[in-house]
């Protein structure tokens, strides 16, 4: 760490910001350019790659080196980046338009090859840019100006396919709660590796309000559940529930009810190579359970940008070619002089 | 014992056939490698069936390598074969077509029996005259059981014994063609190297194969082909897909750069991605994609990071990265694409060669979207290609198309190596004042912006698929985008100052203009040759630079009575001739077999407007 110190208006471009009023967008922003300013890594280090969608305009907006690509190809593009320099600090910003649907294939072998990335998955569950129709993450039975009638389809979970994907690092957090996402986005700038966070994100025009049945003030606390590694998962008024691990599934008590002390609770455990809490905690929906936020896998593995370097520096240790001269002149050669072959 | 019968020849073509599992590749390989080495000149083609495994002992299983060598300069691989090489009755079948009038068949007599006479569809049991090959002299070998014979003393199982059955052939082929067996055996004790069994039994039958030559030589005619007269030099063989990729490692070390590869295994361009992944070595990073997409879109993202980056493909593969093509337009990055043609459309002739993507390549995207598009028209000269297109690039910040096709890909030809100190310099357009930086900023002659690259303090900035302003953002302003759109057409066309004039192949002017472009060089030159030697008032003008085309071209067709332009496809450049340098009547050869030209057909096509 050097002592950089930047603040939140370093990273902040002249460009007028365009999103619509109210947008999560901002919010969301605001939280990536904290955590940014307070990573000590030089300003130009820094390169965001977007693909398209409200989401990918966030390059404009940033002060940073910028890539607004084409649709999907963020995760591929950002790939090409940080392989080529795995100095610089590469993020992607994508949607769940760009990332589940068109990209829906760079995005799992980008989490396969676990390359050292940070992406940010803005989930609203609609296309806003072309306004308004459902997503692969939308919920069965919309009804968009594309599905009028509701729509037959199940959506993505899009924490399955990291864990599908045998993704190291996945993190969620919602729009409205900046402190959350700045948090989990330090924990995802610290992790050596592909590390998607997930934000649900409000769009005002198109699909107000579908994250409010999780949001909302009243009853927040029931219905959110925010996992620390090694602390019980504990949520609800007054820290009354908890999860406990129960016949091979996770299930909702309440502490202090039917013989449940704290100490029952389970406690988080984000390093857990065996994923399979992982992927119960991802799953969590409502009513029956509290969705859950926070980092809720973060496990070491072979970095795919720092294995590529590695692999060229022992393959020169012991080299017989050191520049391209030597190497066209390797193998079956034979001179000619004069005109007569003389091999 | 008779003398044996002594032909001496200028060059001559050989055919090496068989079942895809019977080594045809590696015979042919071989015996070219060890005839460069003796001093001829070679052309090799490769002709191997699409299907992985089509049933043993069909015509759709059979695999082909052709080798024309002799003592003047080789241009193609020739038309017809002088010898043919049969393992199998379809090898007859598939090849029939392919011989030279006159011509020798040796063939493996073993294997000439009813059930793989069936397998080949023959009816009767001659085969030669079903393929009317009766006037042809035949030559009937047991090469099976020789084989077997010389191994009897090996203890190996009979699957390993009838893999070594392309060594009796090519010893007997080495014997009729005066060749030395050294290279052949030094390669196969590298190869087996840790099986010293199965080298010794492959030499063993090699030279079974050489003997069999000298205690026959009574029925088999020996040739004599006198080394050829070549410029001075270190020579290697080299193909098209392997002097593509040495072409950008020689650029990548001549700028500074490292090379990057972003690619998607697709044949027939596959080895590209291959012989560049052996390179770690020289620092290169080959990226092998989930699909072609990611192929070009990660070389884009590491050609803003400051790589010499590629992308390496064949035709559908292209049709995946048209999109991203548009990006490396819009974004002004340098990037290579290169396309070793083949049949389409579609999935179309996998294996087989064409020029059939020109159009893709200059128009295939959406908006108008002007790339430079250069093809390669020898194996070898695929290296300078690849050289010029990473140049221009980098130089540039412009997206280069390279057009090769399976055909130079896969041949193969001796290079006369070049020292990377001789090559032209290559001097990328980096950024390096960062007050006066804009990210669309241009120099004025050549309308290329600089590069910016990630990672230098005081050069941030955003560029994107977006039309922009100077500054690189976002804009829709409607005068904006006419200038902007105007820039990147003239950017490309000012390319023109750094290619060569065009090439006339024979006198400035005459009745007949041959006009060819990419991989059938070779073809074109040994047929205006001919035509030449005959008297005939014909040239050839070969195109290496599409677009932009040379800035003399119709310059050159003006001195020229008719214009026939030969291409592979139904009249591509053709078409693009006449939008481009109107005011010539261009007259048209195209063929569409997934075959390379043969001289006699151009040569018709040019008897033929002589004619009229």
């Amino acid at each position: 760490m050097t002592d950089l110190a930047y603040t939140i208006n370093d990273f902040k471009s002249d460009n007028e910001v365009r999103w619509c009023p109210g947008c999560g967008d901002y919010a969301i922003m605001n939280a990536v350019q904290r955590t940014m300013a307070g990573m000590g890594i030089p300003h130009e280090k820094f390169v965001v790659v977007s693909g398209i969608g409200c989401s990918s305009r966030f390059p404009y907006y940033m002060s940073t080196y910028g890539f607004h690509t084409i649709h999907g190809r963020a995760t591929a593009v950002a790939s090409g980046v940080k392989i080529a320099n795995p100095d610089l600090n590469v993020w992607v910003i994508t949607g769940d338009g760009d990332a589940m649907a068109i990209g829906g294939n760079h995005f799992i072998h980008l989490v396969r090859r676990n390359i050292d990335v940070n992406l940010i998955l803005f989930n609203n569950k609609i296309y806003g840019l072309t306004k308004g129709q459902y997503s692969p993450t939308s919920d069965r039975g919309i009804k968009t100006k594309t599905s009028p009638f509701g729509t037959v389809e199940d959506p993505f979970v899009p924490g399955q396919l990291v864990i599908g994907a045998r993704g190291t690092f996945f993190a969620r957090s919602i729009d409205s709660n900046i402190k959350l996402s700045e948090s989990v986005l330090t924990e995802a700038t610290k992790h050596k590796g592909t590390s998607i966070v997930e934000i649900l994100q409000n769009c005002v025009i198109f699909n107000d309000g579908i994250h409010s049945v999780i949001n909302d003030p009243a009853f927040r606390n029931d219905r959110q559940l925010i996992v620390e590694h090694g602390k019980p998962m504990i949520f609800g008024e007054g820290n009354s529930k908890g999860i406990i691990f129960e016949k091979g599934k996770l299930k909702v008590v309440k502490i202090g009810e039917n013989g449940i002390a704290a100490d029952d609770i389970l406690v988080h455990d984000a390093n857990d190579p065996d994923p399979s809490i992982h992927m119960s905690l991802i799953n969590m929906q409502l009513p029956d359970f509290p969705v859950v936020f926070g980092v809720i896998r973060s496990v070491a593995a072979p970095v795919y940008d720092i294995e590529v370097e590695t692999q060229i520096k022992e393959v020169s240790k012991n080299r017989k070619i050191t520049c391209v001269d030597e190497l066209f002149n390797s193998g079956n050669t034979w001179e000619v002089n004069g005109n007569e072959p003389t091999k | 014992m008779k003398d044996a019968k002594v032909i001496e020849m200028e060059e001559v073509v050989i055919r090496f056939s068989g079942d895809s599992g019977d080594g045809m590749q590696l015979t042919g390989t071989l015996f070219s490698d060890a005839t460069a080495l003796f001093g001829n000149d070679v052309s090799t083609f490769p002709d191997y069936p699409s299907e992985i495994r089509a049933p043993q002992g069909t015509v759709g299983g059979v695999s082909g390598f052709q080798v024309q060598f002799g003592q003047k300069h080789v241009t193609t691989p020739g038309d017809y074969a002088h010898v043919l090489v049969a393992m199998n009755p379809a090898a007859v079948k598939a090849n029939a077509k392919f011989m030279n009038p006159g011509g020798t068949i040796i063939y493996d007599s073993d294997s000439f029996i009813e059930k793989n006479l069936k397998k080949a569809n023959f009816i009767t049991d001659n085969p030669f005259k079903e393929c009317n090959l009766e006037d042809f002299s035949k030559i009937p070998v047991p090469i099976t059981s020789l084989t077997k014979e010389s191994l009897k003393n090996f203890d190996l199982d009979n699957k390993s014994v009838l893999r070594c059955k392309n060594m009796f052939a090519l010893g007997l082929v080495c014997w009729m063609f005066n060749r030395p067996l050294s290279y052949i055996e030094n390669y196969i004790n590298d190869k087996f190297l840790k099986k010293p069994v199965i080298a010794k039994s492959n030499i063993n039958v090699l030279h079974s194969g050489y003997n069999y030559g000298i205690n026959m030589q009574h029925m088999t005619p020996t040739y004599i082909v006198n080394p050829a007269k070549i410029e001075d030099g270190t020579y290697r063989n080299i193909s098209g897909n392997q002097a593509t990729a040495w072409g950008f490692l020689a650029a990548a070390e001549k700028a500074g750069l490292k090379l990057y590869l972003g690619s998607y295994p697709i044949t027939p361009a596959t080895d590209i991605l291959s012989v560049l992944s052996e390179r770690k070595d020289l620092g290169v990073k080959t990226f092998q994609a989930e699909d072609e997409i990611a192929g070009i879109t990660s070389a884009i993202g590491a050609a803003f990071a400051g790589c010499l980056a590629i992308t390496t493909t064949s035709g559908p593969g292209l049709a995946l990265k048209s999109e991203a093509i548009g990006l490396a337009v819009m974004a002004e990055l340098p990037l290579v694409v290169v396309n070793v043609q083949r049949g389409g459309p579609s999935t179309g002739l996998p294996t087989k060669t064409e020029q059939s993507d020109l159009f893709q390549a200059l128009y295939g995207r959406n908006g108008e979207s002007p790339v430079v598009v250069l093809a390669a028209s020898t194996p070898s000269d695929c290296f300078w290609y690849a050289y010029k297109a990473a140049k221009i690039a980098l130089e540039r910040m412009v997206p280069v198309i390279l057009l090769t096709d399976g055909f130079l890909g896969n041949g193969s030809e001796p290079w006369r190596i070049p020292k990377i100190a001789e090559l032209p310099e290559i001097k990328p357009r980096f950024a390096n004042n960062a007050v006066t930086f804009k990210a669309y900023g241009r120099n004025p002659e050549i309308l290329s912006r600089e590069w910016a690259i990630p990672g230098k303090a005081g050069f941030e900035h955003c560029i994107g698929g977006l039309e922009k302003n100077t500054v690189g953002n976002a804009s829709h302003d409607p005068d904006n985008h006419q200038i902007n759109t105007e820039i990147r057409e003239m950017k490309v066309q000012k390319v023109v100052d750094m290619i060569p004039d065009l090439k006339i192949c024979g006198d400035n002017e005459g009745d007949i203009l041959v006009v060819g472009w990419g991989g059938t060089y070779g073809h074109m030159i040994s047929t205006v040759r001919e035509l030449r030697k005959e008297g005939k008032s014909v040239s050839l003008a070969h195109f290496n630079y599409i677009k932009p085309l040379p800035k003399n071209t119709a310059e050159v067709f003006r001195k020229f009575r008719k214009i026939i332009v030969c291409e592979l496809n139904l009249g591509q450049f053709t078409g693009y001739l006449r939008d481009k340098i109107p005011g010539f009547e261009y007259h048209q050869y195209n063929k569409i077999k997934g075959l390379p030209f043969t001289v006699n057909e151009l040569k018709e096509s040019v008897y033929k407007l002589l004619k009229e």
